[in-house]
């Protein structure tokens, strides 16, 4: 291949995975709203399209008619660039995702990720570090003090729940001898997964996965009653939009990654002792990788309409005292997992 | 000029304009804001040494850690004591003699030491080999490291206590 070739390709890709996202992240939004009411006892949206499904539309619609307000006491070019570094950091960490394994197609071996890249892992953490930007810049531009106290917080949350989100990984990263995504997927086969083989690591990372994704119960960072928005208090139209849409893309982003570190990515344990053909294979295995994607979803809208919040001072000292010495003990037991049975 | 040369040249740029923009803005916040961009410079260059790893550790460490608290400092000591922290110039004429007399070194160094020349290629990773480096080779430098770390660490964390009672 050529490298005119290479960069077609890889536009193609990063133009599928763009659209697959915004559609997810629209959906997403969508079943919020409908589980929430099921949780509740509703109806939920059903005015628009079929159920209701075309509600999403409606909503970014509206969003972008709105006027756009900058406030006074606002510093307008962080103002400006802050929801931008949101969605950046938000899109561009899905470049390194394997959704399928490799596939042949118009005599072209395609690998189903954009980037296949060694140090995969890492750069979805120093992406991951990246985000708390796009929110602090939010919180201090606004010129508000629900804002800054908003993307103060967040930022805290954010940087605190990182160090345990990389000793998780850290398991992971020892167990399947590779910082490579598409190198850890593979090391999944069979039954394989890293939830099965270290159940501690996955529950530590699918903690921090909530609380880096500002998700309920660790939606601190806008909780209503205190903050009327936090950071995004001061935003409207279509820079909230960039921030809501950021938000949900994370959430979709740290479902991918827990399928991908823990779930076995689009592995499906003994699929090739069916006897299936080749092309048959390959889809049932991206699909898998959909549907694994798909019920962590549910999972996270679930949770956020199950559990209530937690208190400030909670969250730092579980974040500190409990997820942390636990992700610890996780690289332990994977060590002594590997020393005993040479895994 | 080859393709490795165009994209060199567009992270040096990055690099050094940002880097300018640094130094000559007067908003503190501006500042940090630019030195992202002279980091990614940097990091962008590490890759088309080869150095993956250090390429990212350096975004992860300088943008996702040192970066994020200085500009905690800025702005929690920016709103809470309401004065406008600007960066200004003072003692022109010793500075100027200073940087001169580094910028002088920098220079001679650059033209006389012998580089090693490599032809530009895509590279391999290296992280395997830095991990087996550190904990063979350099080992006790590593955990030497690693005390010192802790021994600041250990240090804040008193500091930030005695101020609270």
């Amino acid at each position: 291949m050529n490298i005119w070739e290479i960069i077609i390709i890889s536009l193609i890709k990063i133009l599928i995975i763009v659209v697959m996202l915004l559609l997810t992240v629209a959906y997403s939004v969508y079943f919020e709203r409908k589980i929430s009411a099921w949780v509740q006892n509703r109806v939920g949206p059903n005015r628009v399209g079929w159920l209701g499904l075309l509600q999403p539309f409606a909503d970014v619609f509206k969003l972008l008619f709105k006027e756009d307000i900058i406030p006074t006491a606002a510093n307008k070019p962080l103002h400006t660039l802050a929801p931008f570094i949101a969605l950046f950091v938000a899109f561009s960490t899905y470049a390194v995702i394997p959704l399928g394994p490799p596939v042949e197609l118009f005599g072209y071996k395609i690998n189903l990720v954009v980037a296949d890249v060694n140090i995969g892992i890492l750069y979805v953490l120093a992406l991951t570090s990246l985000g708390v930007y796009g929110i602090t810049f939010a919180g201090w531009s606004s010129g508000s003090k629900y804002s800054l106290l908003g993307g103060i917080r967040s930022s805290a949350q954010m940087i605190s729940y990182e160090v345990s989100m990389g000793f998780s990984i850290a398991g992971v990263l020892l167990m399947s001898q590779s910082l490579s995504p598409v190198k850890i997927v593979e090391a999944q086969h069979g039954w394989m997964w890293n939830a099965i083989l270290q159940p501690i690591g996955f529950i530590t990372f699918v903690v921090s996965a909530f609380a880096e994704t500002n998700r309920l119960p660790f939606d601190l960072p806008e909780a209503e009653p205190e903050l009327v928005g936090g950071y995004h208090t001061e935003y409207s139209s279509f820079k909230f939009a960039g921030f809501f849409l950021a938000e949900y893309a994370n959430m979709a982003i740290a479902s991918a990654l827990i399928v991908t570190l823990y779930l076995g990515g689009w592995q499906v344990p003994y699929i090739e002792k069916l006897g299936l053909s080749y092309t048959l294979t390959t889809i049932i295995q991206i699909a898998s990788m959909f549907l694994k994607i798909g019920a962590l979803l549910f999972f996270f809208i679930w949770v956020r309409w199950s559990i209530p919040r937690f208190r400030y001072d909670q969250l730092m000292s579980l974040g500190w005292k409990v997820m942390f010495p636990l992700a610890l003990v996780n690289i332990i037991w994977v060590a002594a997992l590997i020393m005993i049975f040479n895994l | 000029m080859t393709f490795y040369d165009i994209i060199f040249y567009l992270f040096a740029a990055i690099t050094l304009i940002s880097a300018l923009f640094v130094v000559s803005t007067r908003n503190i916040v501006y500042s940090a804001f630019y030195l992202l961009f002279t980091f990614f410079g940097v990091a962008g260059i590490y890759v088309l040494l080869g150095a993956d790893f250090i390429a990212v550790v350096q975004i992860m460490v300088y943008v996702g850690g040192i970066l994020i608290l200085l500009l905690f400092g800025v702005m929690l000591t920016n709103k809470i004591t309401n004065v406008e922290i600007r960066t200004g110039t003072v003692q022109l004429l010793p500075a100027a003699i200073g940087i001169g007399i580094f910028m002088g070194a920098v220079v001679a160094v650059m033209i006389w030491t012998e580089w090693k020349l490599e032809p530009a290629q895509i590279p391999l990773t290296t992280t395997k080999d830095i991990g087996h480096l550190l904990i063979t080779d350099y080992v006790l430098i590593f955990e030497l490291l690693g005390i010192l770390l802790l021994i600041a660490l250990i240090g804040a964390a008193s500091i930030a206590r005695r101020d609270q009672e």
